[in-house]
């Protein structure tokens, strides 16, 4: 393969100088995030800042107009097809909503990897695959279908399907969205235990600060395409800065305005008609 | 891969009646009998004229299918149509100096060729030729005879004025 | 005056971008045909899904053409007198031309939606990028074994169809209207050759492959949402039936 350029502890991931643009408007300018080897990195931000859209660059599922997106020192933007999916086989993908194969069973969606990419007998699979949905605490449920399962259990199939063909780097998508109280506490359980255990680097994007504050080791902020602020989830909590504050105490009102830009409200109510 | 089996079955029920369904049309609409064609002895006839015959026309006798037109062809030698008919294995008893004809079924049906069996103790082998035949009757020309000969008879004076 | 020629000219070459996706499309569909044959299973369930799933309706379609057939072919034909060629008329209409075009038709209706809104559903609830992030080529795994069920299933469909609606012009034409079975049948099989079957059986495997090229497409490309979903089917729908129609005409005058 390629020789190994980052260190041990070092940045995994590395976004530099990222512009990405759809339909006209700029989602990233200049954004420049660093994902270090074996923490848990939290990306935070409002929705529509395109939280979902840096995992599809670091993915390769997109590219970048301008900037670098660095995985393990290969640039990913120009990577063919294969080595794309030679490097992509070494992560894994929490979906937001689990994206399970709807046809297959949660047995064969865990096992779907393992029968695409390798040519391992159906006794070496099971073990395996039972292994990995104990980890979530689904091995009772191995013949259920996706469309039997409640949201934050096809979640924690997904992660199951994410970590079976043992990935360095684990990705979570909204990992928390629409899930109650308990289904949350298990995945925010699970998200430090597969980190810690398995040794994997992981990257959770949410908008959930209590929960990421418990889960993650650095945070980032991204708002308006670029990172705001950085640090540890206490450190954020510490910063004086209106935007950072506004996010993490959910104000309604501040840098993020309530209204979506209008005209005078009194001008458009009394001045429009003529 | 949840009931597979039925998949299975159900795609080789499928499949299965697929290939009867095709099986049917080409035997059983068609005037291809299958293995035919390959077996049988070959007679070639030369025609004036054939009219509408094409390959794969029946040849009969006595209205009994004994085989197939083969090709049909322009031969320059004898500036005649050169026409193969593959005969059925069976029927090796058609006396050499057989004649050949091409008719019409019905008024608007298909051609076939009819053979009228002759008199001769030696029989039609592989490569024969037959030696007597006439050719199809085409409707156009039968019509135009007739009405010359019509206007012949309705008008002899005209004909006999210098 | 200006306008109207901007919005040609865009609209033109709207279409021939369209065009070319397709095309590419198929290309690499088709490139990737031998490959995907290896994986015969996967095919098999979807042959399955195109196929046998959409039998009931072909046949019953098959009996009822058949059966216009016969009737209106009988009341046509005794006016020449010739009554005894429904046989052929029906054989030959169902085969070279009816069995094919109705079958795509229906499958287009049938299975096509069925494929396009499965493809685009996969597409809309991320499972085609998650494949792509489990390293899976989604083209491979999941649009070609659709595609080649559909090419696979369609000419023995239209066979079917044509064998039932034969049977289905015979009902009428022989047992309510009295024409005689005899001349039926050998009517049919002194007009008839292989080469008609064979040009119906020619038809029917370019509009599979048109009818399953362009359900898969639409799918595959769906906007991920459920509009873009039903858009996809829709548009499923309409682009394979004017295809199929166009394809037709283009067929049946290169092989008349």
């Amino acid at each position: 393969m390629q020789s190994e350029t980052s260190p041990a502890v070092g940045s995994l991931v590395r976004l530099r100088g990222v512009r990405y643009v759809i339909g006209g408007r700029a989602i990233f300018d200049g954004l420049d995030v660093d994902i270090r080897r074996g923490e848990v990195t939290a990306v935070m931000g409002p929705s529509g800042t395109g939280k979902t859209t840096m995992l599809r660059l670091i993915t390769g599922l997109v590219t970048a107009e301008r900037g670098e997106v660095l995985v393990d020192g290969e640039e990913v933007s120009r990577l063919g097809r294969s080595d794309l999916y030679r490097l992509r086989r070494r992560m894994g993908m929490l979906f937001q909503n689990g994206a399970l194969l709807t046809d297959l069973s949660v047995y064969e969606n865990v096992a779907f990897p393992l029968r695409e990419h390798t040519r391992l007998p159906e006794r070496l699979i099971r073990p395996i695959v039972l292994a990995k949905l104990h980890a979530v605490g689904l091995r009772g449920a191995e013949s259920l279908l996706p469309a039997e399962l409640s949201g934050g259990m096809g979640r924690r199939v997904a992660l199951a399907r994410a970590i079976v063909m043992d990935p360095e780097i684990l990705i979570y998508d909204e990992p928390f969205v629409g899930l109650d109280p308990i289904s949350m506490g298990v995945v925010v359980r699970l998200i430090r235990e597969l980190n810690d255990t398995l040794g994997l680097t992981s990257i959770v994007v949410s908008h959930d600060v209590h929960e990421i504050a418990a889960v993650a080791d650095r945070a980032y902020l991204l708002s308006g395409g670029k990172v705001v602020a950085t640090g540890s989830p206490s450190e954020l909590n510490a910063l004086d800065s209106a935007e950072v504050r506004q996010f993490m105490q959910g104000l309604p009102d501040g840098p993020v305005p309530f209204h979506y830009p209008a005209p005078d409200y009194a001008a458009q109510l009394f001045g429009a008609r003529r | 891969m949840r009931a597979t089996r039925a998949i299975e079955l159900g795609t080789g029920l499928f499949v299965l009646l697929g290939f009867a369904a095709l099986f049917f049309l080409i035997t059983q609409i068609t005037s291809r009998q299958v293995g035919f064609g390959e077996t049988g002895y070959r007679v070639s006839a030369w025609f004036e004229q054939v009219g509408g015959l094409k390959p794969g026309a029946p040849v009969s006798m006595s209205g009994v299918t004994i085989g197939r037109v083969e090709s049909i062809g322009y031969d320059f030698a004898e500036y005649k149509a050169h026409v193969v008919l593959r005969i059925d294995r069976k029927f090796d008893r058609i006396p050499d100096d057989s004649d050949a004809a091409i008719f019409t079924a019905g008024l608007l049906g298909g051609q076939y060729v009819g053979i009228g069996p002759g008199g001769s103790e030696t029989y039609f082998k592989d490569g024969d030729r037959i030696e007597f035949t006439q050719s199809a009757v085409v409707l156009e020309n039968l019509i135009s005879k007739f009405l010359f000969s019509k206007a012949a008879e309705q008008t002899p004076t005209d004909q006999e004025a210098p | 005056m200006r306008q109207i020629a901007r919005e040609l000219r865009q609209s033109l070459s709207g279409s021939l971008v369209r065009i070319g996706k397709y095309s590419l499309f198929v290309g690499r569909l088709l490139s990737e045909t031998p490959r995907a044959l290896l994986r015969f299973r996967l095919v098999v369930e979807q042959v399955y899904n195109a196929g046998a799933l959409s039998l009931v309706i072909i046949m019953l379609s098959g009996l009822f053409v058949g059966m216009v057939l016969g009737l209106q072919g009988y009341d046509l034909l005794q006016r020449f007198g010739s009554e005894e060629s429904l046989g052929t008329a029906a054989a030959l209409g169902l085969v070279k031309e009816l069995g094919p075009v109705v079958t795509a038709l229906l499958f287009a209706g049938r299975a096509g939606t069925a494929l396009a809104s499965e493809l685009g559903l996969m597409r809309a609830t991320d499972q085609i990028a998650a494949l792509e992030m489990m390293a899976v080529d989604p083209v491979r795994r999941v649009v070609m074994p659709r595609f080649l069920g559909s090419v696979i299933a369609m000419p023995l469909l239209a066979a079917i169809f044509s064998m039932i609606g034969i049977f289905g012009a015979q009902l009428v034409g022989v047992q309510l209207m009295g024409v005689d079975p005899g001349q039926f049948w050998s009517q049919m099989k002194g007009a008839v050759e292989v080469a008609d079957v064979m040009e119906g059986v020619i038809k029917s495997c370019v509009f599979g492959v048109a009818c399953g090229a362009i359900a898969v497409y639409e799918g595959f490309h769906a906007i991920p949402t459920a509009e873009g979903v039903g858009r996809a089917t829709t548009r499923t729908v309409v682009t394979s039936s004017v295809v199929v129609l166009l394809l037709d005409y283009m067929l049946t005058a290169v092989m008349l």
